[in-house]
């Protein structure tokens, strides 16, 4: 018998590797002969640690578990039992392209990988040329899924016909972003998926060099990255020729050191050539001038991770998934007061409302939901009233808000969004890389400001509106340039917060 | 970090730091690696790396001081985060926060009297869905309450 428990980071966070250890030490004790695997996680996050029983090729789920739960799930008798996990509504609902294998596998098999698909697009991107790849990336409509939404075939394009003696896949592992996950369980669930799409990429614009800039806050998903790293080169899958075909990628991690604006693609570049992690001026391009001034193409994970499924099933199933010009499926992460939170990946075009309310179930604490922030600490609030707003690049930009890379916080109505537009310039002033004065200055004003609108000082909004414009025209980067999303939002969408008495202040 | 590091001697700097000369960018890799080994960057090791990249020492210390990672100083020995994004925010990490650092006598970055825990803010473990979140050292935890964080603290001798 076959038993998996996750080794993904949210599940540890609640206590996985204790369960995985009463599992083995009680079939050991009753003689039973059991083989504990260990997963990702299938991002049911409420349901962690979550074991699956395999019988017949069937995995049957329990969740969540304890070490105590134990016994009575061998026994067969556990009231923890929720049945066939393919078959839990939450599973059922979703179009897993990106996370097929993301807590099916065991992460750093590469037969059981290739057991689930794994490696079928390489192969075919092997008989193809440079040209040939990019193009299936441009027609698949595949966008950025790193913040801005960008075709990656275009960028590809950019590389490929850049001419130059050395040109670089960086993959943007940086994920600082509240409310998101997404890279982190691809990273410690499937990091041969990663390591297949920065091989494509790398064999589709020309490049011969990958790394992944992955943040300190990482420590499982680096050791995880690092191990599959070492296996992929051992089997031929990284190196002077792979997989047999003459071409050569190789690739390294490296590792962030806790600076948010790292994840911001020509940050993270000067970082990684040992520089402080300021922002660039564009032009020149990273595609054009990026790692030690060479061409190099910069994606987030999920990007790189959805290509080796373009190229396995073509652009064309792809394409057929989504609304609009939103393109394929998107890996939604669900976060902060709700009852089920998780990674839902979905065809683009789900209203929000939906995923709030139905997927996830509504708050935890079973009061309203007064806010949802979509797209990180640089995403709008948003307010129910806009719940029909269906997930769509597009869709969300008309609605006053972004998608970025698609973390979905809910907040119920307890939420001071006074205080949450406080800490959005609070943020911006800790993290800011100090190039742009707007930015640096601008959001400790911004602090400033909301203070004393807290302290009943109504004359301080238009003055906060004011500064708010200040940022977003006269900053380089959208840290100083959005951070007056989740602040104007907030100001508009919840004006009774900031509607303080000099009287009721503190 | 949970048991005192050694003091660092130039010759040991010198061989980490020789290490990773072969990366294209090899500072952070370098500095990472110091600390790994140190607990923190030994100052002593600035003019080292200076030299070995033949930039100055006062640009190290400018790449060294942009990272919230790299300590110029130990911390305690153990480190202890506490999430203060949003999503772990939505689910009272503030309040989780503020009763932690009374607890410890503390306030962000310091470290207790005895030595034992330094506590730190960290703006998103990718824990968002488990909030609210911390990490002690490497070990990550998840819906931290009032009596799991004791009971981590406890451990870490706080
Ligand atoms: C302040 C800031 C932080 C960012 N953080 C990330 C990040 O953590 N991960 C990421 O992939 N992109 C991040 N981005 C976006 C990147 O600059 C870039 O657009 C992205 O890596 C490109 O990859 P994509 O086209 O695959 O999305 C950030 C941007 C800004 C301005
Ligand atoms: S907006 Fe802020 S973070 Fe971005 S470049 Fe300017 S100072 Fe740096
Ligand atoms: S990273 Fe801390 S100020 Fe820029
Ligand atoms: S916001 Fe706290 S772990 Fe992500």
């Amino acid at each position: 018998m076959r038993i998996w428990v996750p080794r993904d980071s949210a599940a540890k966070a609640l206590g996985a590797d204790d369960v995985a250890k009463a599992v083995a030490t009680e079939a050991a004790s009753r003689g039973l002969d059991v083989e504990v695997k260990r997963n990702g996680t299938r991002g049911m996050i409420w349901l962690e640690p979550l074991v699956e029983v395999e019988q017949d090729g069937t995995r049957m789920g329990f969740g969540p578990v304890s070490p105590a739960d134990v016994p009575a799930i061998l026994d067969g008798t556990s009231d923890k039992a929720l049945g066939a996990v393919d078959d839990l509504d939450w599973m059922r609902r979703q179009d897993r392209l990106t996370f097929a294998r993301v807590g099916v596998i065991d992460p750093l098999d590469l037969s059981d990988y290739e057991a689930h698909g794994g490696l079928a697009g390489l192969r075919r991107a092997i008989a193809m040329s440079g040209e040939e790849i990019v193009t299936e990336v441009t027609e698949s409509g595949l966008r950025g899924r790193g913040g801005a939404g960008f075709p990656t075939g275009i960028k590809w394009t950019t590389v490929l016909n850049a001419q130059a003696d050395r040109k670089y896949i960086v993959c943007n592992a940086d994920e600082g972003d509240s409310g998101t996950f997404a890279d982190r369980m691809i990273m410690e669930g499937d990091p041969f998926c990663l390591i297949e799409g920065m091989a494509i990429a790398g064999l589709g614009v020309g490049a011969t060099k990958g790394y992944v800039y992955l943040r300190s806050e990482y420590p499982d998903a680096i050791a995880v990255m690092e191990e599959a790293v070492r296996v992929g080169r051992a089997a031929g899958l990284l190196g002077g020729d792979v997989l047999g075909s003459g071409k050569a990628f190789d690739m390294e991690i490296r590792v962030g050191a806790g600076a948010y604006v790292c994840g911001e693609e020509t940050s993270l570049l000067n970082s990684m050539e040992g520089k402080r992690g300021v922002v660039r001026a564009k032009p020149p391009l990273p595609a054009l001038e990026g790692f030690m001034g060479k061409p190099t193409v910069v994606n987030n994970v999920l990007s790189l991770a959805t290509v080796p499924v373009i190229l396995e099933k073509g652009a064309a199933h792809y394409a057929g998934f989504g609304l609009g010009r939103s393109k394929g499926t998107m890996p939604i992460q669900i976060a902060g007061n709700v009852k089920r939170g998780g990674l839902f990946e979905t065809g683009f075009g789900m209203p929000l409302g939906e995923l709030v309310n139905d997927v996830a179930g509504g708050t935890a604490s079973g009061r309203p939901v007064k806010a949802v922030q979509v797209g990180g600490p640089l995403g709008a609030y948003l307010h129910p009233d806009q719940f029909d707003t269906p997930f769509g690049y597009e869709e969300f930009d008309q609605a006053g808000g972004l998608i970025g890379h698609a973390g979905v916080v809910v907040f119920d109505d307890s939420a001071d969004m006074l205080k949450m537009a406080r800490f959005a310039m609070e943020f911006c002033a800790v993290e800011s890389c100090g190039k742009c004065t707007p930015c640096r200055i601008g959001a400790v004003r911004g602090v400033e400001t909301i203070d004393r609108i807290a302290e009943g000082d109504a004359e301080a909004i238009p003055l906060l509106t004011d500064l708010c414009k200040t940022m977003k025209d006269g900053s380089l980067c959208a840290l100083g340039g959005f951070t007056p999303f989740p602040v104007m939002s907030a100001v508009e969408r919840f004006p009774d917060d900031f509607a303080r008495h000099r009287e009721a202040a503190e | 970090m949970s048991a005192p590091m050694p003091a660092p001697t130039e010759e040991e700097v010198r061989a980490i730091v020789s290490g990773q000369l072969h990366l294209e960018g090899p500072l952070l890799p370098i500095l990472h690696d110091l600390q790994h080994t140190f607990g923190h960057v030994p100052r002593m090791a600035l003019q080292v790396i200076a030299d070995a990249l033949n930039i100055t020492r006062a640009e190290v210390h400018g790449v060294m001081s942009f990272y919230h990672d790299f300590r110029e100083v130990p911390a305690g020995h153990h480190v202890v985060k506490i999430c203060r994004a949003e999503a772990c925010q939505a689910m009272g990490a503030e309040a989780l926060a503020a009763r932690t650092l009374e607890k410890l006598g503390t306030a962000w970055h310091g470290t207790t009297v005895n030595g034992a825990v330094t506590v730190e803010p960290v703006y998103c473990l990718g824990l968002c869905a488990c909030a609210p979140a911390a990490m002690v050292d490497d070990r990550v935890v998840g819906r931290v309450d009032d009596a799991k964080m004791d009971r981590l603290l406890r451990e870490a001798g706080a």
